[in-house]
């Protein structure tokens, strides 16, 4: 079918505590094409977030190979990581990890600040990113005077602003009501319908509804990665709420 | 690396974001500028007044005083008894190679009366030698030549205090005045001289030929006998070989035989005046020292709240981090925080150090010389105290790892 976006073969990562040797991975291989939306679902200790760490280039695997793009990240420094994060990849946190005291826009604008981008081409993509998420009109609000939803979405603002090949979204609903949680997936649908891949962590069934295929950790593996036979759309959803 | 600009927008808002904190974390740094400034400026002070003195006092100079002289078993103390002559002025400057000017001198006081008014001044018999060492000119009227000298000529030279308590605004040149009922008319107004390193005014004197003072106004049992003589040295350099061919030369004049005590005492001014101003920039020196231990307390506590900072901080740091900020960026961001909170707090220190030292020379009437090289060297100062009690929090900032940064609560 598509490209291959993200291609994780045998991954496996130990962690020392002291003398205690701990498999937070054992050995998972993982292919998502480009324009896929996939949830990943797990008990926490499942292993997840280690996975999603490696996916972010937050941190390397022990052994096993990580192709982002077809880009093997193995042995890449840490100053080629953090370009790869900024040019890459577009976080989305479950406690939405907004600069505090800061307005939407210069939230937006801060990975194009890393990437360095020229002043005016940064507000206008800027200003583009939050548009797309519906907050174009509190470009200049403070994070501390937004609702969580507001936040979240000022977030994906961000994630999105690079255009990156992935979003990485750590449970992006964990920390919202139900309705709020099901406008940001609708969003996501959204996003992923105009092609951008999206990983997201979750634990409920029914936002890994939203998604087109679930994969399921446990004990450091993946023990299910299935299609979902009828993805849900968010925008029905809330209007039935 | 980001842009300078950018870097430099988060760290004014992060000061700002905690305003108190920053304010007291640069009042270590404020305080430290300020005092290095003043005292420097004090200190320099202190050595322009001593180098005005010596100026004042003339340069290359040696002191001839009369010694002590053993009377009948009784050694007599210093300036005891009138051993120096008129002639020995004379000879002093006509044998002594390393001598340019020999300028005896008679010291005395008196009332001096014009008109209606009198003051009580210092009296002193010179020849126009004296001026010449002294580098001393008239500022109306004519200065002392030989023939005022040759003739005993009751003329005399006033200085400025003397002018003003006796004239006022009337113009001395040509007037006579009475010097212990002598009329003496004034040919010349000196020029302001100010005080003496002992503190006296150096205005309040009246100047008549040596001869003249001699006969008329100090007549004593010694007839030709002078207070002191002053003696230019040709060069800095020749100053201590004059003072070895003038002791010389009255030991042998003077009839003292080799092991007895010689009855005079030269004495090197400008080395004494040369060991105060080595004193004074001794003690501006030290001055400094104490402050700049005040600018090393003021970035210790820079470093304090950078660290607090940097851990308050922590989920920023990863935030940035997970969106792309290169470890470099972090360094910097920190670093800049820490610079400007010193350059900031040097700056208002500098206001402050200038003010202080103003205020100190208006209240205390003490010059003080604030000099460039002291404000750039506080300014170049406060920003390196800013790098290096920076650099370790920037540094451990830097090096956190993202993970543990964004899961830090």
């Amino acid at each position: 079918m598509g490209e291959i976006v993200v291609s994780a073969m045998d991954l496996c990562k130990v962690y020392c505590m002291g003398e205690q040797r701990v498999d937070a991975l054992k050995s998972v291989s993982l292919e998502v094409e480009r324009g896929d939306f996939v949830a990943i679902m797990g008990a926490s200790g499942s292993g997840k977030s280690t996975f999603m760490n490696i996916l972010g280039c937050l941190d390397v695997p022990s052994s096993g190979t990580y192709l982002l793009e077809g880009e093997d990240v193995k042995g890449v420094s840490g100053d080629a990581l953090a370009d790869i994060r900024n040019k890459k990849i577009g976080f989305v946190f479950q406690g939405f990890n907004l600069l505090p005291r800061t307005s939407a826009l210069e939230n937006v604008e801060l990975p194009l600040v890393y990437g360095k981008i020229p002043h005016a081409v940064r507000r206008e993509k800027a200003l583009a990113a939050l548009s797309l998420v519906g907050l174009a009109e509190r470009a200049d609000h403070t994070s501390n005077r937004m609702s969580g939803g507001q936040q979240q979405r000022v977030a994906i603002a961000r994630a999105l602003v690079n255009e990156p090949a992935l979003i990485l979204a750590d449970e992006p609903t964990g920390n919202l009501d139900s309705l709020t949680s099901v406008e940001i997936m609708a969003i996501f649908q959204k996003l992923n319908r105009q092609g951008i891949t999206i990983i997201m962590v979750t634990h409920e069934p029914d936002i890994a509804a939203f998604t087109r295929r679930n994969v399921v950790f446990r004990d450091g593996r993946i023990i299910s990665d299935t299609p979902v036979r009828s993805q849900e759309d968010a925008d029905e959803v809330r209007r039935r709420m | 690396m980001i842009e300078f600009l950018m870097s430099l927008k988060i760290a004014l808002r992060a000061l700002r974001t905690n305003k108190m904190r920053s304010f007291l974390t640069m009042l270590g740094i404020i305080i430290g500028i300020a005092s290095v400034i003043a005292m420097v400026a004090i200190g320099a002070g202190a050595s322009k007044i001593i180098s005005d003195q010596i100026a004042s006092v003339g340069s290359n100079i040696l002191l001839v005083l009369p010694g002590s002289r053993t009377s009948g078993g009784m050694r007599l103390g210093h300036g005891s008894t009138p051993t120096l002559t008129y002639d020995d002025a004379k000879a002093i400057r006509k044998e002594c190679p390393s001598v340019a000017l020999a300028a005896p001198v008679v010291r005395g006081a008196a009332p001096v009366v014009y008109g209606n008014m009198n003051w009580s001044t210092s009296i002193m018999g010179i020849t126009p030698e004296y001026l010449a060492v002294r580098d001393w000119r008239v500022e109306a009227g004519r200065s002392f030549i030989h023939s005022d000298v040759e003739s005993a000529a009751k003329n005399c030279l006033i200085g400025q205090s003397v002018a003003e308590n006796l004239f006022g605004a009337e113009d001395p040149v040509g007037k006579i005045i009475r010097v212990k009922k002598l009329p003496f008319t004034v040919v010349g107004v000196m020029d302001a001289k100010g005080r003496s390193p002992q503190g006296g005014d150096q205005d309040d004197i009246v100047f008549v030929p040596l001869p003249t003072a001699q006969r008329k106004l100090f007549g004593s049992q010694f007839p030709n006998s002078v207070g002191q003589i002053m003696i230019q040295a040709r060069t800095e350099d020749e100053l201590s070989r004059a003072q070895n061919q003038v002791e010389a030369l009255l030991t042998q004049r003077h009839k003292i035989g080799p092991g007895r005590d010689v009855d005079f005492t030269v004495r090197n001014l400008t080395e004494l005046m040369a060991v105060a101003e080595e004193s004074s920039k001794a003690m501006s020196l030290l001055l400094g020292a104490v402050a700049s231990i005040s600018l090393i307390v003021g970035g210790i506590g820079i470093m304090n709240i950078m660290l607090v900072s940097v851990t308050e901080r922590t989920r920023e740091i990863g935030i940035r981090m997970a969106i792309g900020a290169r470890r470099k960026d972090i360094l910097l961001q920190f670093l800049t925080e820490a610079v400007l909170l010193t350059f900031i707090g040097g700056l208002i220190g500098m206001a402050l150090g200038v003010g202080g030292a103003r205020l100190v020379s208006v209240i205390f009437e003490w010059p003080t010389l604030i000099s460039i090289n002291a404000i750039a060297m506080a300014f170049g100062f406060s920003g390196a105290i800013g790098v290096f009690f920076g650099f370790y929090p920037a540094r451990k900032a830097a090096s956190l790892n993202p993970i543990e940064a964004l899961r830090y609560e």
